[in-house]
């Protein structure tokens, strides 16, 4: 797993706090995070166990931002220098700029999600033609999926329930499933609850992706209009 | 559903994933659905639905996902002085 996040420049401190809790991953993961010398105290308090503030918290965006922003400089600074004199169609760099963007919001998974390992091998699979896929560790992803299971149905009232799934032999459920895993990056043959577990998360970071995509598009395009020899205003 | 808890100690000789777990799963996903989070007429809504939706919204949030960065790629293609310093301003913060 070392050698998947090998384009992750901090120290991996994640073996530590995932030995210690199943549920509390999440939690810990904010603790344990290195990369909180940005200087913000905006952390939403994770009391429940669910990967819903983890997407969504400042300091997850902003190290999410600073991420994006490293890699598409790169994304600029190859493409001009390998570029040809004709201009690359808007597609090839639109191409490099999406590849750009997932990969850092992979990379601020941590690696400890199925779909941003795969988005991550894939990249080194492309460039050395190797095949690396740890399947070991898709065991710890099941079993997160039992406790959560087992602690949100004691304790909670639910307020929905899912027909049609006592049939989950049903090939309608099955089929949606796969085609599901099918879209979620390297989840096309994994069972049915890590193909749900990865898709909920794989939601919010395409989510806070989208976001933080729009706001950079927005900011960037103010700059660009007004002429681009104006020195930005101070932030 | 009364008998969701005996049926999957009936049925689950062959899969060790119990029925509950899915449930779960699906109702958590139903919760991040944007059109299924809030319209929640009667509480019950078909796990086919909630992952009809949510292939839907994965692959909506792809295409905006593609969107942006063919326009961030012309963003950062035009302008390069202003860009420049821009960015190493975002990157001193």
């Amino acid at each position: 797993m070392a050698s998947l996040t090998s384009d992750n420049e901090q120290p991996p401190t994640n073996s530590n706090s995932s030995s210690t809790d199943h549920v509390r991953k999440k939690k810990s993961l904010f603790a344990s995070s290195p990369s909180s010398s940005r200087g913000n105290a905006a952390s939403v308090p994770t009391r429940d166990g669910d990967s819903h503030p983890r997407w969504r918290s400042e300091k997850q965006q902003r190290i999410y931002s600073a991420k994006l922003i490293q890699a598409l400089r790169q994304v600029r600074l190859s493409s001009s220098s390998s570029a040809t004199t004709s201009s690359p169609t808007a597609q090839k760099r639109g191409k490099a700029v999406r590849e750009a963007a997932d990969r850092a919001l992979a990379v601020s998974a941590r690696g400890r999600t199925l779909w941003s390992r795969a988005i991550l091998a894939n990249r080194i699979k492309l460039k050395f033609r190797k095949q690396k896929r740890p399947r070991q560790t898709v065991i710890p992803a099941v079993t997160t999926v039992v406790t959560t299971g087992a602690t949100s149905s004691r304790g909670r009232k639910r307020r929905v329930s899912v027909v049609g799934l006592n049939k989950k032999s049903l090939p309608t459920v099955n089929r949606k499933v796969r085609s599901l895993g099918r879209l979620v990056p390297g989840c096309k043959k994994e069972s049915v609850p890590v193909i749900l577990e990865e898709a909920t998360d794989y939601i919010q970071a395409l989510e806070m992706q989208v976001r933080a995509m729009n706001s950079l598009v927005e900011l960037l395009s103010g700059y660009s209009t007004p002429g681009s020899d104006s020195a930005p205003p101070p932030i | 559903m009364s008998g969701r808890i005996s049926r999957s100690r009936q049925v689950s000789g062959t899969s060790r994933i119990s029925e509950e777990q899915i449930n779960d799963l699906i109702i958590k996903l139903q919760q991040l659905l944007p059109e299924l989070r809030d319209s929640r007429r009667s509480d019950k809504v078909s796990a086919a639905r909630v992952l009809q939706e949510t292939c839907n919204y994965i692959r909506n949030l792809h295409r905006e996902v593609d969107d942006l960065s063919e326009r961030l790629s012309e963003l950062l293609a035009n302008t390069d002085t202003a860009q420049a310093a821009l960015i190493r301003s975002l990157l001193t913060l």
